[in-house]
């Protein structure tokens, strides 16, 4: 069965910005279900990792594969489509929409109206509409924003933005979930609750793709780690074998981080 | 949710309609207010575009032109009917929306300007050049009257009850877009394009949805617009009309529907208030706008909720 088949394969990429090697070679894959943390210093790659499998930009060798088939040739909205859903490092939100409107552009890949349907409103038009609300509020509920569905986004504290930005990223339904640095700039409570529900939508069958600075979180809930330096990738494991790893420790302290 | 409100809004809106077509019986202000029913259309049509998806077009004029030459061509060189020009006018401008929509919506910011505006300019020159279909640089005359059936619309009363109808409706229309799936993922590319695709949104498919619709709407303008007024000309479709229709949706605000009722509304009058200025019109003109533009950057409407909003906060304490 294809059943134990890795969800996510990336097979030898390498990106490359002007004479700046970005990413050389980077191999690894993603069990289903499980937490992925992958770490590194700054400027070790991890997010143009990211912008490479959700489409942003194409890589200059390698292949992804997801649930077994290269993604190669699809658009970034189409990926979004196959199941991979992302949140950013800064915080995107829609900002001139409501918290709860944000939440149903990230159904958009999982509804249908177009836009003469929305000028005639029918009845399953009108239906699929109520739906979506409803899946949105429960979504709200799941990171427990439901009381601030219609206050703007831009208003709520930047903790709750990323929440929002959560939800947002599971309403499209993905099956993997690649998130950029969730916790910066959040505060420890903040933090641990955003550990709890990161394992929460893991146990709901979703697979997690982790870049984060919090190395407390990082090893505390990810069932496997990668470590990249300098777009190359140095260790690979369980949270224990890597913070005993030398390698590693020799990138960060090089580095002179902790 | 806020159903009631909007409900509200078009009765206040229609009842307002009845009241000033039943009361104004002056032609010269009925052909006023067709003409802010007509440049509303124009301003709806380009907000879509602009206020809700976030793209500029610098030769809106060109569809509304469009709308106007082809049923003026139809309904005057081949008789055709005006109520069977009216799709094909409408259809034609969408038609080429959508052609020149697949290349020039890949660009953005400002080189979708320039796209825009060459394509406006390109489409003026038509008009003008083709003189064989279109009458030439001195115009198209002798376009039918509208009838459809038994009803004739040749008075001004007639022709201002039809347009503000055509308007509500468009409204009605373009605020059912806004508030649904399609009209959040639009919205959604005004405030981010990365983060709109990353969610899933197809940007490139929706912008020439938009781009096709604003068209369609700008060309019902023009086909009104060739049947209220029996004459069109170049001069009326060019550069300067396209930047006028930017105008009104920036002075009345982006992103509101009202708005562009308002901004309509505020440049249709404003020249007609300003003859007062005789030479000096155009100074003066030019000096409202900046001020609007310095004073509420957003535009009138939001400007004027704003100062309400801080006027009831300062009384409220």
């Amino acid at each position: 069965m294809t059943d134990n088949k890795p969800l996510l394969e990336i097979q030898g990429i390498g990106k490359a910005f002007g004479g700046v090697q970005a990413l050389e070679d980077v191999e690894f894959h993603l069990e289903k279900a499980s937490i992925n943390g992958l770490i590194g210093p700054n400027g070790a790659g991890k997010t143009t990792l990211f912008n490479v499998i959700t489409g942003i930009f194409p890589p200059d060798s390698g292949q992804i594969r997801f649930a077994g088939k290269s993604i190669q040739a699809l658009e970034v909205h189409e990926r979004v489509r196959t199941g991979i859903a992302r949140t950013f490092q800064n915080v995107e939100l829609f900002e001139s929409m409501s918290v709860l409107e944000n939440i149903l552009v990230g159904m958009y890949t999982r509804t249908r109206s177009g836009m003469i349907e929305s000028i005639l409103r029918l009845a399953h038009t009108r239906r699929e509409e109520k739906q979506a609300r409803d899946r949105a509020m429960e979504l709200l509920e799941f990171v427990g924003l439901q009381d601030y569905a219609h206050q703007k986004s831009s208003d709520l504290p930047f903790g709750w933005q990323r929440l929002v930005e959560l939800a947002r990223a599971l309403a499209a339904e993905p099956r993997l979930l690649l998130l950029d640095e969730p916790a910066a700039g959040l505060n420890i409570s903040e933090t641990n609750q955003l550990g709890d529900l990161i394992l929460e939508i893991c146990s709901r069958g979703i697979t997690i793709l982790l870049v984060e600075h919090d190395m407390s979180l990082t090893m505390s809930i990810s069932d496997q780690i990668v470590v990249l330096d300098q777009g190359k990738k140095i260790a690979e494991g369980p949270p224990r074998d890597i913070q005993a790893n030398e390698a590693v420790v020799e990138a960060y302290l090089g580095k002179g981080k902790n | 949710m806020q159903d009631k409100s909007t409900y509200i809004l078009y009765t206040i809106f229609t009842l307002g309609i009845c009241l000033l077509g039943w009361s104004i019986d002056n032609s010269y202000y009925l052909q006023l207010l067709i003409f802010i029913g007509l440049n509303t259309l124009l301003a709806l049509s380009l907000n879509m575009l602009m206020g809700y998806a976030g793209q500029i077009s610098l030769g809106h004029a060109a569809f509304y032109g469009i709308g106007a030459y082809v049923t003026a061509v139809l309904t005057t060189t081949y008789q055709v009917p005006p109520l069977l020009a009216l799709p094909a006018a409408v259809g034609a401008a969408m038609l080429i929306a959508w052609i020149v929509g697949m290349p020039t919506l890949r660009l953005s910011g400002y080189y979708l300007g320039m796209g825009t505006l060459g394509f406006g300019m390109i489409v003026h020159i038509v008009f003008r050049e083709w003189s064989s279909v279109t009458g030439g640089a001195s115009g198209f005359v002798g376009i039918p009257p509208l009838e459809i059936g038994s009803l004739s619309f040749t008075s001004d009363k007639a022709y201002f009850f039809l347009v503000w109808i055509v308007v509500l409706l468009v409204i009605i229309m373009c605020r059912r877009i806004i508030d649904s799936r399609v009209g959040r993922a639009l919205r959604s590319i005004h405030d981010g394009e990365k983060a709109a695709a990353a969610v899933g949104v197809d940007t490139r498919t929706l912008k020439l949805q938009v781009f096709v619709l604003s068209a369609g709407i700008a060309a019902l303008a023009g086909f009104l617009y060739a049947h209220l007024i029996y004459f069109i000309s170049p001069g009326t479709f060019g550069f300067m009309a396209s930047i006028r229709i930017v105008t009104m949706v920036v002075i009345g605000g982006m992103a509101s529907v009202w708005g562009a009722l308002f901004g309509a509304s505020l440049l249709t009058l404003l020249p007609e208030w300003l003859h007062a200025f005789s030479e000096f019109e155009m100074v003066v003109y030019g000096l409202i706008l900046m001020t609007v533009m310095i004073f509420m950057p957003r535009g009138l409407t939001r400007g004027l909720l704003d100062i309400y909003q801080r006027y009831r906060k300062h009384h409220d304490r």
